[in-house]
């Protein structure tokens, strides 16, 4: 019981947080409903990339910190073929790469570690990482590149009458929202529809038990890792065309850890609304909390939100360990 | 033939306590310790005390910090160099702000200041364990770049953000050639050496390890989990805040707000990884091996007549890096130290083969 009211407690200060900048008279109505929109924009990125993490760890238990490498590596794939070619055979031609990266990432570092301690494989994950941040830029180059996708860039005055001066949103946004909602959808479908669907969550369930019953394990960790590269291909590609596609990208997705921290480790909405709520905390905290700071402690500039996220997951990791919408029993000692 | 322990018996408790009980080991730690202070200032050049030995050594001594908490006692943490910068900030506001106290004071308090800050990180893994504890590091790690980068009192108001150091001074023994730096490095490091091979086979050790081992086993023969994860953290991030003091203030002399940012945090990782987790002497290999390859990667395409980028050899760095990590993790989970080992085990059969 006590937990749950430290979670209450920490839910409501949090809720304060995020009105206490209209109820003390701080913001405008108008500007706090931008940094709030603001924060869903990058939440979205933030809870694509997460949902990378969520189908692996589902499925075979690792923790892929690699994720945010192949992020990049499917941005820079995307960014240098588009060049060459159109954008959708550029897409295609990166979904069958990040394919062939799970066929090789299941063959030469899970098969050989199976059964290891979930800290070893978190640290072949780190190697795979380092790995393939060198390949990416080796073979793509290393510079900054765009990724077109057509969409004007130019903001649009919404909801003008309601708010003094209207709130400005970017169209590439509203479409990077909207692609992300229809790939959460179609996997969704996937996993609910589909005989592989049904299969991926078997063994998510229990892996012997799916073993046992003639479902292929070494298989099913391909499809994940590919399906866990198309997402990767997805946020790449939107990430790329919002702020360019260079080596940043990969640091940036770094971020997806305190947010399945925060939705729980194995809940693919838990992804979503973790990567939400990281993403509307760290702006909220850098637009209002940060020139408190920088009042109260005399800083050299804010720069809050390079660190909010993981100390709300530490929060959270305090009161609910098992995070949102995860499985209750975590390991503990 | 030469390294073989029969017939010596060992008759008193002293002799069958002691940290190396075979003749020839001591031999040969002595010829080393021999070789480090006495030979090795005649032979190598200035340039090889730079750029090789002595970051060599601190890397070092921060990587078997590291390596007494996540090979001794199984905690991993991916923000350690959050905890040498706590340890290099520190040591250079203490020198600062109190400019009588001997440079060795400082160090020490500086290594204790961070073990403080690693003590308060390392809270949440009383709670968690395995990749739950990673973010948490992860934490340390973000929070503490930002802490150095934008709280001025730490840098001393400085405008750029970054610090420089002074001279350190001895009782009057100036260190300030590469010689005398790779000389006090290499005492500073020995000394830490032999406090944590002896830590590692004491009570306290032996704790870490049973909670490496099992947590529910060790706590059930009755070693606190609180004591014994807390001590590790504490004494890790002593080591290695000690580490990053040398670091700052031997190696690098003046550093910028992000020199101690995640990447030599996971380096200090692969040190490990590769090195050897659980070995004293594998956090040596490691480190050595995370210096030399970077500045023998740079050298290869010269000798062999290749023209390459600097950039290409930093991406071509890092695939070797990635590559190995896992080869190691898959062929030899044990590292470089386990290799040493069986080399060992081999010597002693020499020349027979079985």
């Amino acid at each position: 019981m006590r937990g749950k009211r430290n979670l209450i407690v920490l839910f409501v200060a949090l809720l304060a947080g995020l009105i206490a900048p209209l109820a003390t008279g701080a913001s405008s109505a108008g500007f706090w409903v931008e940094v709030l929109l603001g924060g869903l924009m990058a939440g979205v990125l933030y809870s694509l990339v997460a949902l990378g993490f969520v189908l692996i760890f589902k499925a075979s238990g690792v923790f892929n910190f690699a994720q945010g490498a192949m992020v990049l590596f499917a941005a820079l794939s995307v960014a240098r073929m588009a060049e060459k070619m159109p954008l959708w055979a550029a897409m295609l031609l990166a979904v069958v790469i990040m394919v062939a990266l799970a066929f090789v990432i299941e063959r030469l570092v899970l098969r050989p570690l199976v059964n290891q301690d979930p800290v070893v494989l978190l640290m072949a994950t780190l190697g795979v990482t380092y790995f393939l941040d060198g390949f990416g830029q080796t073979v793509w180059g290393s510079d900054i590149y765009e990724i077109e996708l057509g969409i004007a860039k130019e903001p649009v005055m919404i909801l003008g009458n309601l708010f003094d001066g209207g709130i400005l949103i970017n169209k590439d946004d509203v479409a990077a929202t909207a692609a992300a909602a229809l790939l959460v959808i179609l996997l969704a479908l996937f996993f609910q529809k589909t005989k592989t669907g049904r299969a991926l969550r078997a063994v998510a369930d229990d892996h012997l038990a799916a073993q046992s019953i003639g479902i292929p394990l070494n298989s099913i960790w391909v499809i994940v890792w590919s399906l866990a590269g198309v997402v990767a291909l997805v946020a790449g590609v939107i990430w790329g065309a919002k702020l360019g596609v260079q080596f940043s990208i990969s640091q940036v997705a770094l971020k997806a850890l305190p947010v399945v921290i925060l939705g729980g480790f194995t809940s693919i909405p838990g992804a979503i609304i973790g990567g939400l709520i990281i993403g509307v905390g760290e702006k909220m905290a850098e637009v209002f909390l940060g020139p408190v700071m920088v009042k109260a402690f005399d800083l050299a500039g804010g720069g809050i939100e390079n660190w909010f996220a993981y100390v709300l997951a530490l929060l959270f990791l305090l009161v609910l360990p098992e995070g949102l919408f995860g499985e209750k029993h975590i390991d503990r000692v | 033939m030469l390294y073989r322990e029969n017939g010596q018996f060992k008759t008193s408790y002293r002799a069958d306590q002691q940290m190396l009980p075979i003749l020839q080991d001591r031999i040969f730690m002595g010829l080393l310790l021999l070789f480090v202070f006495v030979g090795a200032p005649f032979i190598f050049s200035d340039y090889f005390f730079l750029s090789i030995l002595i970051p060599f050594l601190v890397l070092s001594l921060a990587a078997l910090g590291l390596n007494l908490l996540v090979g001794y006692c199984g905690q991993i943490s991916i923000g350690h160099a959050a905890f040498m910068s706590v340890g290099a900030y520190a040591a250079y506001n203490l020198v600062l702000r109190v400019p009588q106290l001997n440079f060795l004071v400082a160090l020490i308090l500086a290594g204790l200041i961070a073990a403080v800050v690693g003590l308060l990180f390392g809270i949440p893994s009383l709670r968690i364990r395995g990749l739950y504890l990673a973010v948490a590091t992860l934490a340390a790690q973000f929070f503490m770049d930002w802490a150095f980068a934008r709280v001025k009192w730490f840098t001393n108001y400085a405008s750029s953000g970054s610090v420089s150091t002074a001279t350190i001074d001895i009782f009057g023994w100036q260190v300030n050639s590469p010689v005398r730096k790779y000389l006090f490095l290499a005492a500073v490091v020995t000394v830490f050496a032999i406090l944590a091979k002896n830590l590692v086979r004491s009570h306290m050790g032996r704790a870490w390890m049973a909670m490496r081992d099992m947590d529910v086993a060790a706590e059930v023969i009755g070693i606190r989990p609180v004591y014994a994860k807390l001590t590790a953290f504490g004494v890790s991030s002593f080591y290695v805040g000690v580490a990053g003091a040398l670091w700052g203030f031997v190696h690098l002399g003046s550093w910028e707000p992000l020199a101690f940012n995640i990447t030599l945090s996971l380096n200090l990782l692969f040190m490990i990884i590769i090195g050897g987790m659980g070995s004293i002497l594998g956090s040596f290999f490691g480190a050595f091996f995370i210096v030399a390859l970077p500045i023998l990667l740079n050298r290869a395409p010269e000798w062999l007549g290749i023209a390459m980028s600097t950039a290409m050899v930093s991406h071509l760095e890092s695939m070797i890096f990635g590559s190995l990590i896992v080869f190691f993790l898959i062929v030899e989970p044990q590292g470089l130290a386990r290799l040493w080992s069986i080399g060992k085990e081999k010597l002693r059969l020499w020349p027979f083969p079985h």
